[in-house]
């Protein structure tokens, strides 16, 4: 068993990146044009890693399976995406967002790839500003920021509460004008399922093509390439609930863990604070409200327990406790971030509230987000204007307009109705393993975006998500990837007329061949929804030994009832059926719901998204054991979902920065 | 507000494919609550059609959050159903009345044909926009971000265009079919930054052209789609738009 090897270049953490690009191995203009390379999905990372490779003159292969590349999830963030400007003046530099980052991970991410990160943030801006992404400005017309969790300093740049939308048209553009320029292939409603490896002369398997089902057609189709990428987002659907979009899924990244990639730190799901709690079983998803709403927002329980139960139970209303009845939380327990602490403490911090039966709902499940404060002290227009469509969305969903006049209280004070928000699960950390150079544990087959694991720990801060899936696509894989290439430019463009293609698309149909011939009972969504059920219960915000073992047992149990109990109406491969493609989606999600487990069974330590009841400080903080676990877990597939994965370690080495207890307080 | 139920009859246009006679289906006695979403709803009613062993209804949605742009459907008549300022994945039961018939129609328009069921084919949009909607540089050569200031106002108002999402209801809502309100936003959101003004005249050409090349109609100053744009993009902008391409003609 060979630990995994990350190719970390030598040098200080400060110089890395730059030794990297100057040593590193390129492809001329002639030759880039001989090369074919796919790029599946079109979020953040693929949209600009696809553009940006057409641009620099490679064949570009780029899937999607929403109608337009423009529709890819990343659109729906809102916050913001942070950069080491420092236009604000407020001491921000590459070595403080790098060191937030590691911090606000958890120790747990690889330093050399944060710092990179870190230092191409800046570029990003500059590359979306010049894409005209109408980001906030000042007055003057420089552009603004806010602040987020997890940091001291005002670093995040921001399009209202679109963000991530701005950022990824900035990027279909780009693509766009690359289709016009016939450098990329756009096939949209296409969905990967199997990766092609093929076996070359030099006994080396690489990542040759993909086998793509044409969802409109229901037909499997072959492409070949001289390497293949995914950029196919996180895994947070295994969940059924999730802030994912409903197509979000993680069956590009299970083909390629099937056959040899490694899956990384899965157990490291990140359950987002802000999110619109639950109100019913026949719920699809949730909403997401964004971080930035805490900049202004304080987060509250009620301080008395009977004042809680009276709301439980419909009696009072939020805006009836008076302000010396309230009990900020964050404020009191993290005096130093306040209601900026990351998004993991403040997830358990509700939790805790919640658990000891302070929760302000009929369930008991949610806390408040309050805008009193911010509106008494800057006029409802401020507050409007910064959050104004946070606002309109949550009112449309729940009813209730959080700008709205309460109530005046006896203490001379205006209390305005203040939204309810729970945590739910938004984002994955853990994803396919990759090198510093991008590349998974199969040769020619790279990651990049969310579904790799590499930037953020075990618990990524807001805003950086944004910033990661650019930094993968503009900056870093267009560089890396060359080092792969300079060696294929004497391979000619590939046929799929071969034994492996042939192999692998009749696994594709006989797969679809099978979930429609079980002929069972049970809706794709009846068991999708049980199976988030046992993640939510056992492999939550909350996790021990005993409830992941039995997680893992009633995850094969599913699994067993998916098989011979599944019903998927229509055909095979004759026209569109969606109900068959869930099935397809829905059988990795239980595979990968086991993998989480298996990862958070065997991590015996509490660390970021990852907390494990045993692994407590007596304040209730997460306490890691850096003696025992100070790596990441690399998850090899076995050849049978049914085989408990083997693990790979790939022990972190830290030289800029100190390992200690994550520290929020002061 | 768990226990309110609420009845609805869902009138719903099927069709097999693109080339297949299309009907209107009655599906009665749809079980939901005022708190669900109208997208929940079609959900609990393709759980139905599962149950009984029946192709479920194929429409098009994914975040569910009103930014992606992939949800569509007519609702009694309005695209997105009668909320303003909405899309059809942010509709709730709340809209509509216990035993309600509600009408559900895919996008009408020539230049989006129907797929299956309520799903159309918006490839036409993608079209436009590679036909001109970008700025013309490769990434690495950006100076930095600061280096040119650019006034709120302007700032904002590209933000206002660039909310666009693409989702296709200005040109179901209009009789002529014309994807004017749409093509209009990103020449706007371009034009108005200093980044884009460098080539308004090739781009308001070519998108213009390429958008009476597809087939969408032209305007005529109804003004539907403004009104039944979830993302309330103004009017103005196709008056903007006449504007760049008239003076882009001229410079020609």
């Amino acid at each position: 068993m060979n630990p995994a090897d990350s190719k970390i270049p030598e040098g200080p953490v400060a110089d890395k990146w730059t030794n990297y690009k100057a040593h590193q191995k390129l492809v001329n203009p002639a030759n880039k044009r001989r090369l074919d390379i796919i790029v599946v999905g079109t979020g953040l990372a693929g949209a600009s890693a696809a553009s940006t490779l057409a641009e620099m003159g490679f064949n570009v292969l780029n899937f999607c399976i929403q109608d337009s590349p423009r529709r890819a999830h990343s659109i729906a963030a809102q916050g913001g995406i942070n950069a080491a400007k420092n236009y604000q003046n407020d001491g921000d530099s590459v070595y403080r967002l790098f060191y937030d980052t590691v911090k606000g991970g958890d120790y747990r991410a690889r330093e050399a790839n944060v710092y990179r990160l870190a230092e191409v943030s800046n570029n990003i801006i500059d590359q979306c500003v010049a894409q005209g992404v109408p980001f906030a400005r000042e007055y003057g017309g420089l552009l603004a920021n806010r602040s987020f969790g997890g940091a001291q300093v005002s670093r995040t740049f921001y399009a209202k509460g679109q963000t991530g939308q701005q950022l990824l048209l900035g990027a279909y553009s780009s693509l766009n004008r690359q289709i016009q320029a016939g450098k990329v292939k756009s096939y949209n409603r296409y969905e990967m399922h199997e990766l092609v490896l093929i076996k070359d002369k030099d006994g080396v398997e690489r990542a040759r093509g993909i086998i793509a089902k044409n969802l409109v057609t229901g037909k499997f189709e072959r492409f070949a390439a001289h390497a293949v990428v995914i950029a196919t987002g996180g895994y947070g659907n295994t969940y059924f609930l999730s802030t994912n979009a409903m197509g979000c899924n993680v069956s590009a990244a299970m083909a390629c863990y099937r056959k040899g990639a490694y899956f990384a730190n899965p157990a490291f799901v990140q359950i987002h604070p802000t999110c619109i709690p639950v109100h019913g079983d026949k719920q699809s998803k949730l909403t997401l409200m964004s971080e930035s709403l805490r900049n202004d927002g304080r987060i509250w329980v009620p301080k008395k327990l009977e004042d809680a139960k009276r709301l439980q139970s419909g009696e009072i209303k939020g805006s009836d406790i008076p302000e010396a009845d309230r009990d900020y939380y964050l404020e009191r327990r993290y005096p130093a971030f306040g209601n900026l602490v990351p998004r993991d403490v403040a997830s358990r911090a509700a939790k805790e509230r919640c658990d000891h039966g302070f929760g302000v709902n009929n369930t008991g499940l949610a806390v408040f987000l309050d805008f009193s404060e911010a509106i008494n002290r800057l006029g409802i227009d401020v507050v409007r204007q910064r959050y104004g469509n946070l606002f309109d969305m949550y009112e449309e969903i729940t009813d209730v307009n959080p700008g709205e006049l309460a109530k005046v209280g006896e203490d001379g004070l205006n209390y305005y109705n203040p939204m309810m928000i729970f945590p739910a699960i938004h984002y994955t950390m853990g994803g396919i393993w990759v090198d510093y150079e991008l590349q998974t544990s199969v040769k020619g087959l790279f990651a990049i975006g969310e579904c790799n694991f590499s930037d953020h720990g075990a618990n990524r801060l807001g805003a950086s998500a944004l910033m990661q899936g650019l930094a993968d696509g503009y900056f870093v894989l267009p560089y890396t990837i060359q080092n792969y290439l300079s060696d294929q430019i004497t391979v000619p463009h590939f046929t799929t007329d071969t034994p492996e293609f042939d192999a692998a698309e009749k696994k594709c149909v006989a797969e679809e061949e099978r979930l429609i011939n079980i002929k069972g009972q049970r809706s794709v969504d009846s068991i999708h929804k049980e199976l988030g059920h046992i993640m939510w219960e056992y492999v939550g915000m909350a996790r021990d030994k005993e409830g992941l073992q039995k997680a893992i047992t009633m995850l094969d149990d599913l699994r067993k009832e998916f098989n011979t109990n599944l019903y998927v109406p229509g055909t095979v491969g004759e026209s569109m059926n969606v109900e068959l493609d869930k099935a397809f989606r829905l059988n990795d999600f239980i595979t990968m719901g086991k993998l989480i487990a298996y990862d958070a069974l065997n991590r015996n330590e509490s660390c970021g998204g990852h907390f494990r009841t045993e692994y407590q400080t007596e304040e209730g903080e997460a306490k890691r054991d850096d003696e025992n676990y100070f790596y990441v877990s690399c998850w090899e597939y076995e050849g049978s979902d049914e085989k408990a994965p083997e693990l790979i370690k790939e022990t972190l080495e830290y030289e800029a920065i100190k390992v200690q207890t994550r520290n929020y307080k002061s | 507000m768990e226990d309110k139920v609420m009845k609805v009859n869902l009138r719903v246009w099927r069709q097999a494919g693109p080339k297949a006679k299309g009907e209107f289906v009655t599906y009665e006695g749809v079980e939901t609550t005022p708190d669900t979403s109208f997208l929940e709803t079609l959900d609990i009613l393709n759980e139905m059609l599962v149950e009984r062993q029946e192709e479920p209804i194929v429409f098009d949605h994914d975040c569910r959050e009103g930014i992606c742009g992939m949800c569509s459907l007519y609702i009694n008549g309005h695209p997105h159903g009668p909320a303003t300022g909405a899309t059809t994945c942010q509709l709730y039961m709340r809209r509509f009345r216990n035993g309600e018939t509600i009408t559900v129609e895919p996008w009408r328009s020539a230049a989006f044909p129907v797929i299956k069921d309520l799903m159309v084919d918006r490839n036409a949009f993608d079209k436009i926009q590679q036909a001109g909607g970008y700025v013309s540089f490769n990434c690495g050569g950006a100076q930095d971000a600061n280096s040119i200031p650019i006034s709120k106002v302007q700032a904002d108002e590209a933000m206002d265009s660039a909310s666009c999402i693409g989702c296709g209801a200005c040109v179901a809502a209009c009789k002529n079919g014309s994807a004017m309100l749409f093509v209009s936003a990103k020449i706007n959101q371009l034009s108005r930054l200093p980044q884009g003004a460098v080539e308004r005249d090739r781009r308001a050409l070519a998108m213009v052209a390429k958008m009476d090349e597809l087939g969408f109609g032209n305007c005529t100053n109804t003004g539907a789609c403004a009104a039944e744009c979830p993302k309330n993009i103004k009017m103005a902008n196709i008056a903007r738009m006449n504007r760049e391409f008239i003076a882009a003609k001229c410079r020609k």
